[in-house]
């Protein structure tokens, strides 16, 4: 929605962590939350929930950027002309993702080489920058980094959402773990029956557009539960 | 000329960037609410996917490759200079929009700047130097991708006008309904890859 929820800048820039602090984290959760709400990182969420295990590094690394996006450009918010504040803006998430792009590499070089291209696509993930957008430009870094924190947990949440019945009805897994459907090893060994063993992999679970309608129903079930986020007009 | 042509048929119908790469989707579903301001951004979007394809084909080709005024392989920079390309172009584009057009630039609202963000464009970028094209071919391959989206966002937001009359569920009315739209019509667009415009024509 073009409505994106933006906050008046507050006044006192105190570090409590009251009822407002505590809102700015749990509302992207549910009533604002980034994709089913706000429609911001939509690219992404479709290309990496084929499996449930990259959609867990994906989610870590973009709370990370977000984070830290947040709060550098809400520190220097004061000081980025207007007229330049995208590339100012791109600059920070750019050097950022480039830190967690290494930083997977060196700590875990299996996952890395799966979603290295998707990593440096966060650079374009339209969530960090719609955030410095809508909150961090207004906004104290205290705050701003809660709210950076918060919108990239909701993320992450219907990104695992969607990666779950993706992988479970696309490959028969989850987290590679083989659940429903046999396993390869059927074919050398038919006595080897497992769970479910008649059911054969759904490959249009694994193509984009299934990923769009996963989504669809998500919102559905969403909005079912939460009526007041229910689209009137 | 009739090869350009090709080009341009084939980056607007049969890989369509919004319904057959899913690129730039944020500003797809939530732009897409009426005709009127799906075609404000549609049309932003082809300019600069018309503007930053030459220029970063010029980028690509002249600093960048081995070959280059540098005479080194620069390709790691790649991905900030196309970026800080498409920021400035963007920029450019609000400041027009917001001087001539302030309700279009309202309506927008934040998914102007994220035009910068619509993986559509950099996406397109990337695409130009996997595919090496030349200099004209680069044009016409942004004209023609822009083209597409422009079509592509215009048909879901017409549908979504008709859609509001049905009786849809509450839950499902708007977003939801975008999103499963969305889908059926990426797989109707799957019918069409594969297909050779020289073939045809």
């Amino acid at each position: 929605m073009a409505d994106t929820a933006t906050v008046k800048e507050v006044k006192k820039s105190s570090l409590t962590f009251g009822k407002k602090e505590k809102a700015l984290i749990t509302d992207p959760l549910n009533d604002t939350n980034p994709i089913t709400v706000q429609v911001l990182g939509i690219c992404s969420a479709l290309a990496v929930t084929t499996g449930v295990k990259n959609s867990l590094v994906m989610a870590v690394a973009v709370v990370f950027v977000c984070l830290f996006a947040n709060t550098i450009t809400s520190l220097l918010r004061k000081r980025i002309p207007k007229q330049v504040r995208m590339i100012v803006q791109l600059v920070i998430i750019a050097t950022l993702v480039t830190v967690v792009e290494l930083t997977l590499k060196a700590i875990n070089f299996e996952s890395y080489r799966q979603l290295s291209v998707f990593i440096g696509l966060i650079i374009t993930n339209c969530i960090v920058m719609g955030r410095l957008e809508a909150f961090a430009m207004g906004n104290d870094p205290y705050r701003s980094a809660l709210d950076g924190l918060g919108n990239g947990i909701g993320y992450g949440l219907i990104l695992i959402a969607v990666a779950i019945p993706r992988e479970l009805l696309g490959k028969g897994s989850l987290m590679d773990f083989k659940i429903i459907g046999n396993t390869s090893e059927f074919l050398v060994n038919t006595t080897e029956v497992s769970w479910l063993g008649w059911y054969a992999n759904n490959n249009l679970m694994v193509l984009v557009p299934s990923a769009m309608i996963v989504i669809g129903i998500l919102i559905w079930i969403h909005r079912a539960w939460n009526p007041k986020l229910v689209d009137v007009s | 000329m009739g090869e350009l042509l090709n080009i341009f048929i084939k980056s607007a119908f049969i890989e369509n960037l919004a319904l057959s790469y899913f690129l730039g989707m944020c500003s797809f579903l939530a732009v897409s609410k009426t005709v009127k301001t799906a075609f404000g951004l549609g049309l932003a979007v082809i300019f600069v996917l018309g503007i930053t394809m030459p220029i970063n084909w010029l980028i690509n080709s002249v600093l960048l490759a081995e070959d280059g005024l540098f005479g080194t392989d620069l390709t790691f920079l790649r991905f900030i200079l196309f970026i800080a390309v498409i920021a400035s172009m963007v920029q450019l584009v609000e400041m027009v929009i917001e001087k001539f057009s302030p309700s279009l630039y309202n309506s927008l609202g934040i998914f102007l700047p994220l035009i910068t963000v619509n993986c559509a464009i950099l996406g397109g970028s990337l695409f130009m130097v996997s595919k090496e094209y030349n200099f004209s071919e680069s044009v016409a391959f942004g004209l023609g991708g822009g083209f597409g989206w422009f079509l592509a966002i215009i048909a879901i937001a017409a549908i979504r006008e008709k859609i509001r009359y049905s009786a849809v569920p509450a839950p499902l009315r708007g977003l939801g309904m975008a999103f499963i739209i969305t889908g059926l019509m990426g797989m109707a667009f799957m019918g069409l890859m594969g297909i050779d415009p020289a073939a045809v024509g």
